[in-house]
């Protein structure tokens, strides 16, 4: 702590940050621009000067950047010195002198810091006469819409792609006032984190595409805090709708887990998550196939009584299918329909043997389960089986921060600060490691990677149980085994925070119990090594944590009556396994909100709400719970699946659940209730202060403004009475401060974390003796493991147009030689039978998987495969 | 009158063995066999020696900010700024055309000094006299063994290689050059850190002008209180001075630091030319203040420039006549910064064009009322500290001194809406 | 397509520094040196040599001006328009110049002959007005020199 006066008044301030820093935590009110939170300082944009006086005696002063002069104790500074405020508004004039100002067609506008910066120093009157410069705009591709005109040079952009998200197809072009910012050449922008600079720049020059086709102003948007629904990390967001259409989502700072930044699937997934109305065609939840069954209503209570016709009145078997894309309120209520030991958690089978192992390891300890904070400060990691940008998108970015970790050490001992990025970055150079990346296939980490190693899951774990062995002789050897990267395992013993990643996406059983050893040895050594897991989807831990049956086991039960909630069985089993289950079943009930295959197979469907149409909790695959709230009013028929199952309960004479909170109160678990807290007082509004419309937007129906509607699942309202800003962390629905519109307003909200952590170790975890046999390639046929692609593997974004724009066409992946043995070349395809059905493959050509192994996307049909497995493949 | 710079100076360089001849490698050959590095660095710090680069910042005490010893990153890096590229500044181009040995053999020894093992000559390419004469200097020294592994048979080994730029007035700014060095864009970095500690590839790093280096050999060779001898006033030395403009003989002259500036103007540069009138100069280049025809009996020296309101700067000036707008000679001054910045920080990148089209319009007799105040006020807060690095506040010395010593040519441009000397 | 001769140059200059990214520079005017300037194809192909991406080797590119992104002519004169050079006159060269190729700074004659940009201050301030023709130093120039150089350059 260092105590600063700011014009002369004395205040406690964290030491270890600048004076913008802490003059913004003070929540007092100093202009910026290069500045930020998570990128620190440059002094590019000379926007945050300010007055510093050697010592109470020193009455001149000379003007410094704050972001660049270090919060030391005694420091003396005046924010409302007239020479301070001169030249801010002098650096808003030269910013000024070549913007367009064209606000009002700017989708900036309303949300946009240079307004608010501009408005905040005071300069009001234009005094240049010369012309303007002007530049050309490029297609970035289906996420952003360019438009430099507007761009005020601040360097946030590149240093955001190129620094912090290693893309390499962005940068700064020209010199003096003519610098560019964009690609050499127009085309889609590369990096999976793009998106971000739609926050990132203070200006309309980046803007998101996909809301400019729906667009509407920050302050007519209706927000609710929600939880990205599209990967197994929860990355917190705001989400947006006006007139019952979501129209975007953007970031909302949790410094826990994604802190300022998105994945672009997490972003711009989104178009699907509602009801679609324009287009009828697509209307996902019109159960056309269930008509063929001689069912033909679906909607309402209408619907319930459907059901209860059927299921109420008979005597047999009733069970029930959960979801890990669900949420647990909705999969607790459908284990409570059907009773625990009807209710079969619907992973696969592969998964959920996977991620009940993850659970005990994580359970059991010493290791925690990383957040993606921690990941971020690791100093040293080991990436097993995982190709992350792809499978955990947003981790990949945090795994980027870590492999600074070490030199930042270094540098900080050398008396740089640490927010001195401009000084940091010039030390570290292209210093970066430990990262140690043990994958089947090349990775988009591998740049910043110390080692690669390819090789197939079963030596992918035996190399990790040899490195755990090296590290703590007491952990398994593995006998015979050649170390691939030299001098890892004192990598990782040489660091302080070591973090092991792994997950479920080789589907390996050994592979996630080296990745366990791994971290056992070292916290052995006493290191504080982590484990991070991935999983598949939002819900994944959620569900294994609620427990079930096996899917197998449900298809084997003698079932009369089975009610899927939110799955499509056929990505879970194999196509004859679900077709026979499905047709053996009398009465098969689907809760969902995507059509799917198993819709189509289903007597009822019953229209679900997306995480947009409804309230509810999942947990991440650290174990955190953390709730997400409606946004879009709720409209007939649609309701969260756990009120459809509560309206079911209330029809066949037992109790139901009038809101969200009773279902919490009954699951019984004060950790998940406590994941948001209650309603206190006054209600938090959805909407803006200034938004607008609120009486007309209605009245060709009523010219009577209709009451807000109910929200009996949140202490939010579907309103603008109320002041959001003091809304606790998981109740800010969006970040608004008077004077500060745009995104930056997130440093006057409470920096807390939100969520609460599910799951912390014991010291219970005893070293895996089990050692897989080396991997034996076979002849005629591959070990073909699953390739997951961050836009069209997650089932809930892949039907978002832009998305959809950016989806690759789902391929095999075969080593040149495999390909050239069966007589294909890229573009060539290859067929194998699977389940009694033969498939066709595009063929693309990777050279660096190991001998055996092939690789398949997992998207759509490929996803009941039942990958990995052997395939005799043959040339199509 | 000794002029250690420049005594071997020839139009065709003098070669190797001609050079040896006149006791070149004498210094290198001493320091590597006869002193520590801390003895070179203790000698020119005793020296006074200054950068010559414009900044006039104590060469020794720079060198002695480099972490020394055999657990300090390496290899560390000692550059010669050859960028030369200030306008009116002509003075390295003549050490580096006219005896590339005695830069060479200054290397030599100031990399011993701070033991770095590895240099680099960067120069702007416009130099090609220079470049060529330097390729076969290194290619001749690499012959004789003083550059390369264990130089004269010591235990110093030093490689120097010659880096060619492609242009832009910031390379010469010496953090922007380890930047264009590394192959980006030659914008500045922040100092602290400064390169001395962390540079070159984040290595330790020394950046030296030209001039300065080639000082060295004579000060190993002669010594600190001959050095100091040489000067008319307390900085050590003899500085090379120029003059251009519309002088009788305009050129390049190695004298005394001290050297009173009318002096030179007169004896050397043989006064104005016939019907031109002195009005001012500007002492050492484009980016200094101008100093009246009333301040001209200042020493040039840093310390006593600096007194008078302006700079030594490269120690080449240029001088304004009568005949000469000077809001002309402003805006044109302001042209070259304003093309020069490297579009880093908003108030360089944006100010020097509004300053260069303000000036314009002046001279087009198109300047409004109130375009000498947003003058002033570009003068102000475009000063040291309020943008990132020297080059904009250099842009402004002239600026901010021609608004007092001009006033009037200024307000009579907005007045008769024409130029006077048009 | 790099040459043979242009790629061992730049191989050449790559050998007097630790990373590739260093010789950019030394390697966009070793291309330059034998085509004049450098096109979309020659950049692509300089950042593959160099495993820079064409973003970030045109970001460097674009920075300097002596790396010209777009065609010159045969040869490039380069007029010095700084300071000094403007108190002697340059002014009335440019002029000079505009009128005899019927381009203005930055642009090439109509023939294809010459291009001319304007420069910082060469180093020549003493026999200022100063430009140079190639690789050539001209010092102390006026217009009837120009003709004179013109008519040696072609
Ligand atoms: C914009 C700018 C341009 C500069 N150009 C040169 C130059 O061309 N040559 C030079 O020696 N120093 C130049 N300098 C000064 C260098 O930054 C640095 O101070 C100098 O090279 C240090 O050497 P010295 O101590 O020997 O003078 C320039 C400074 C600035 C701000
Ligand atoms: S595009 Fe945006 S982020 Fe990039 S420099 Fe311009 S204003 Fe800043
Ligand atoms: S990383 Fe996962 S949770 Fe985060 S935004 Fe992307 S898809 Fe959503
Ligand atoms: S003052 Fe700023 S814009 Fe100008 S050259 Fe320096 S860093 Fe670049
Ligand atoms: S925020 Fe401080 S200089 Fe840009
Ligand atoms: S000003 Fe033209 S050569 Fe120096």
């Amino acid at each position: 702590m260092a105590r600063v006066v700011i014009d002369g008044k004395s205040y406690e301030v964290d030491g270890r940050r600048n004076l913008l820093h802490a003059c913004l935590s003070l929540k007092l009110d100093l202009p910026y621009f290069c500045w930020h939170p998570a990128m620190g300082s440059v002094g590019a944009c000379r926007q945050c000067a300010v007055k510093q006086f050697k010592d109470d005696r020193d009455t001149a002063g000379r003007l410094v950047m704050a972001c660049m002069t270090p919060a030391a104790d005694g420091t003396r500074i005046s924010i409302d010195d007239p020479e301070a405020k001169a030249f801010r508004a002098s650096v808003i004039e030269w910013l000024m002198l070549n913007h367009p100002h064209d606000c009002p067609v700017c989708d900036e506008g309303g949300e946009c810091h240079l307004q608010d910066m501009t408005v905040m120093t005071g300069h009001v009157v234009r005094r240049n006469r010369f012309p303007k410069r002007t530049y050309h705009n490029q297609d970035l591709g289906p996420f952003l819409t360019h438009e430099m005109n507007r761009c005020i040079q601040c360097y946030r952009c590149v240093r955001f792609y190129r620094d912090y998200a290693g893309g390499r197809d962005f940068d700064v072009f020209g010199a003096h006032d003519q610098v560019y910012f964009g690609r050499a050449e127009d085309g889609v922008l590369e990096s999976e984190f793009s998106g971000n600079l739609v926050e990132v720049c203070p200006t309309g020059v980046f803007t998101d595409k996909t809301l400019a086709r729906h667009y509407t102003r920050k302050w007519d948007l209706q927000w609710a805090p929600s939880i990205c629904a599209h990967c197994g990390l929860g990355c917190n967001t705001s989400v947006a709708e006006r007139g019952g259409m979501l129209r975007r989502v953007m970031n909302r700072v949790n410094p826990e887990v994604n802190g300022h930044f998105l994945c672009d699937r997490g972003r711009f997934g989104y178009e699907r998550a509602q009801r679609v109305t324009e287009d009828p065609e697509k209307e996902k939840r019109t159960p056309e196939d269930s008509e063929k069954k001689g069912l033909s209503e679906s909607s309402g209570s209408s619907g319930v009584k459907r059901f209860s016709e059927f299921s109420g009145s008979l005597c047999g078997l009733l069970i029930g299918i959960g979801s890990p894309r669900a949420s647990m309120e909705s999969n607790f209520a459908l284990q409570t329909l059907v009773g625990k030991d009807h209710f079969y958690s619907g992973l696969s089978d592969l998964d959920a043997s996977l991620v009940s192992l993850i659970l005990d390891i994580l359970r059991n300890g010493p290791a925690r389960a990383a957040s993606l904070q921690d990941v971020e400060n690791a100093d040293a990691v080991f990436i097993l089986g995982e190709d992350v940008t792809n499978t955990a998108p947003r981790l990949a970015l945090s795994l980027r921060q870590s492999v600074r970790q070490k030199a930042l050490e270094r540098i900080g001992k050398g008396g740089i600060p640490l927010w001195h990025d401009a000084a940091v970055r010039e030390a570290m150079q292209d210093e970066h490691g430990p990262l140690f990346i043990a994958t089947p296939y090349a990775t988009r980490l591998d740049d910043v990677a110390t080692a690669v190693w390819r090789a197939a899951p079963d030596d992918l774990a035996r190399l990790g149980l040899a490195v755990a062995h090296e590290i703590d002789a007491e952990a398994p050897a593995v006998s015979g085994f050649r170390m691939p990267m030299n001098s890892m395992a004192d990598a990782l013993r040489d660091a302080r925070r070591p973090i092991v990643v792994c997950g479920t996406s080789c589907g390996s059983v050994p592979l996630i119990q080296a990745a366990a050893n791994v971290a056992w040895a070292l916290r052995r050594q006493g290191r504080a090594a982590d484990l991070c897991f991935t999983v598949p989807e939002c819900n994944t831990m959620g569900a294994a944590l609620l427990g079930g049956g096996r899917l197998g086991a449900a298809f084997e039960a003698e079932a009369d009556t089975v009610i899927i909630l939110e799955n499509d069985l056929y990505g879970r089993a194999g196509a004859a396994q679900v077709d026979g289950f499905l047709g053996r079943v009398k009465h098969v009930v689907v809760l969902d909100h995507l059509r799917t295959r198993t819709t189509s197979k289903a007597h009822l469907v019953l229209p679900a709400a997306t995480f947009a149409e409804s309230s509810g909790t999942t947990v991440n695959n650290e174990g955190r719970a953390q709730r997400f709230f409606q946004v879009l009013p709720s409209r007939e028929p649609v309701m969260a699946s756990w009120r459809w199952i509560s309206e079911m309960l209330v029809a066949a004479g037992r109790t139901g659940w009038a809101s969200l909170d009773e279902v919490l109160a009954a699951m019984g678990d004060a950790r998940i209730r406590a994941a948001a807290p209650p309603a206190a007082g006054q209600r938090i509004p959805r909407r803006p202060p200034r938004y607008s419309g609120r009486t007309a937007m209605a009245a060709h129906v009523s010219v009577h403004e209709a009451p807000p509607p109910p929200d009996p699942d949140s202490p939010l309202a579907f309103s603008m009475e109320g002041f959001s800003p003091e809304a606790p962390p998981p109740l800010t629905p969006f970040f608004w401060w008077p004077g500060w519109n745009s995104i930056q307003a997130a440093h006057k909200f409470a920096d807390g974390p939100s969520g609460v952590r599910l799951i912390e170790p014991g010291q219970r975890g005893a070293f895996f003796r089990e050692v897989p046999a080396p991997f034996t390639p076979r002849r005629g046929e591959w070990w073909v493991v699953p390739v997951h692609h961050i836009f069209g593997t997650e089932e809930q974004s892949a039907m978002a147009p832009a998305i959809v724009k950016r989806s690759v066409e789902p391929t095999l992946a075969l080593r040149p030689e495999d390909a050239s043995d069966l007589g294909v070349s890229t573009g060539g395809a290859v067929q194998c039978m699977l389940d009694e059905r033969t498939y066709r493959f595009r063929v693309q050509l990777r050279p660096e998987l190991p001998v055996g192994v092939a690789g398949l996307s997992l998207m759509g049909a490929t996803k009941g495969v039942g990958l990995p497995c052997w395939m005799a493949l043959r040339r199509a | 009158m000794e002029r250690p710079l420049t005594k071997n100076l020839r139009s065709d360089a003098p070669d190797l063995a001609e050079t040896e001849r006149v006791g070149g490698y004498q210094a290198a050959r001493k320091a590597l066999r006869e002193m520590r590095p801390a003895d070179v660095i203790d000698l020119v710090k005793r020296s006074g020696l200054r950068g010559r680069g414009g900044a006039g910042f104590p060469t020794g005490a720079k060198w002695s900010f480099v972490p020394m010893g055999s657990d300090v990153p390496h290899p560390k890096y000692l550059i010669a700024n050859a960028d030369e590229m200030e306008p009116g500044s002509f003075k390295d181009r003549l050490l580096l055309e006219g005896d590339p040995h005695q830069l060479i053999e200054g290397m030599i020894v100031s990399a011993y000094a701070i033991e770095a093992n590895v240099g680099y000559i960067f120069l702007r390419w416009e130099y090609r006299v220079a470049a060529q004469r330097l390729a076969l200097a290194l290619r001749q020294a690499y012959e004789r063994g003083y550059l390369g592994r264990y130089i004269m048979g010591s235990g110093f080994s030093f490689d120097l290689h010659l880096h060619v730029s492609a242009g832009r007035y910031m390379c010469g700014e010496e953090t922007g050059l380890l930047n264009s060095l590394e192959g980006k864009r030659a914008v500045p970095r922040s100092k602290p850190p400064f390169p001395q500690s962390s540079g070159l590839w984040g290595k330790p790093t020394v950046v030296q002008n030209v001039e300065t280096l080639c000082n060295v050999p004579h000060i190993v060779n002669h010594g600190a209180d001959w050095f100091r001898t040489l000067s008319l006033s307390e900085e050590g030395g003899t500085k090379i001075f120029g003059v251009s403009g519309k002088v009788r003989r305009p050129g390049a002259w190695e004298l005394p630091l001290g050297t009173p500036c009318r002096r030179i103007l007169e004896e050397h540069a043989g006064g104005m030319k016939d019907g031109v009138r002195l009005r001012a100069v500007l002492p050492g280049g484009a980016s200094t203040a101008f100093l009246a025809e009333d301040q001209l009996d200042v020493k040039m020296d840093f310390d006593s420039v600096a007194r008078a309101g302006s700079r030594l700067g490269t120690g080449t000036m240029i001088a304004l006549d009568d005949r000469t707008c000077p809001v002309g000679m402003l805006a044109n001054l302001e042209r070259f910064f304003a093309r020069e910045s490297c579009g880093w920080c908003t108030p360089c990148r944006e100010g020097l064009p509004w300053v260069q089209r303000i000036l314009d319009s002046m001279e087009e007799g198109r300047g409004q009322p109130g375009d000498i105040e947003t003058l002033q006020r570009h003068g102000r807060f475009l000063g040291m500290g309020l943008t990132f690095c020297a080059l904009a506040p250099g842009a402004v010395e002239p600026l901010r001194s021609a608004l007092t010593l001009f006033r009037d040519d200024f307000e009579r441009h907005l007045r008769e809406k024409r130029c006077p000397w048009r | 397509m790099l040459t043979t001769q242009e790629r061992s140059a730049i191989e050449e200059e790559r050998e007097h520094y630790p990373t590739a990214r260093a010789a950019c520079v030394e390697a966009l005017k070793v291309v330059q040196r034998t085509r004049g300037w450098i096109s979309d194809e020659a950049l692509r192909d300089v950042a593959d040599l160099l495993k820079m991406t064409l973003d970030e080797l045109d970001g460097v590119a674009t920075f300097y001006n002596l790396i010209y992104r777009r065609p010159v002519g045969r040869r490039v004169m380069l007029l010095c328009d700084s300071v000094s050079c403007w108190i002697m006159g340059c002014d009335g060269l440019k002029e000079h110049l505009k009128m005899r190729l019927g381009a203005d700074l930055g642009q090439t004659s109509a023939d294809g002959r010459f291009t001319v940009l304007p420069a910082a201050c060469l180093g020549a301030c003493d026999h200022a007005p100063a430009l140079m023709l190639d690789e050539t130093l001209y010092g102390d120039v006026t217009p009837q020199e120009v003709d004179r150089i013109l008519q040696e350059g072609s």
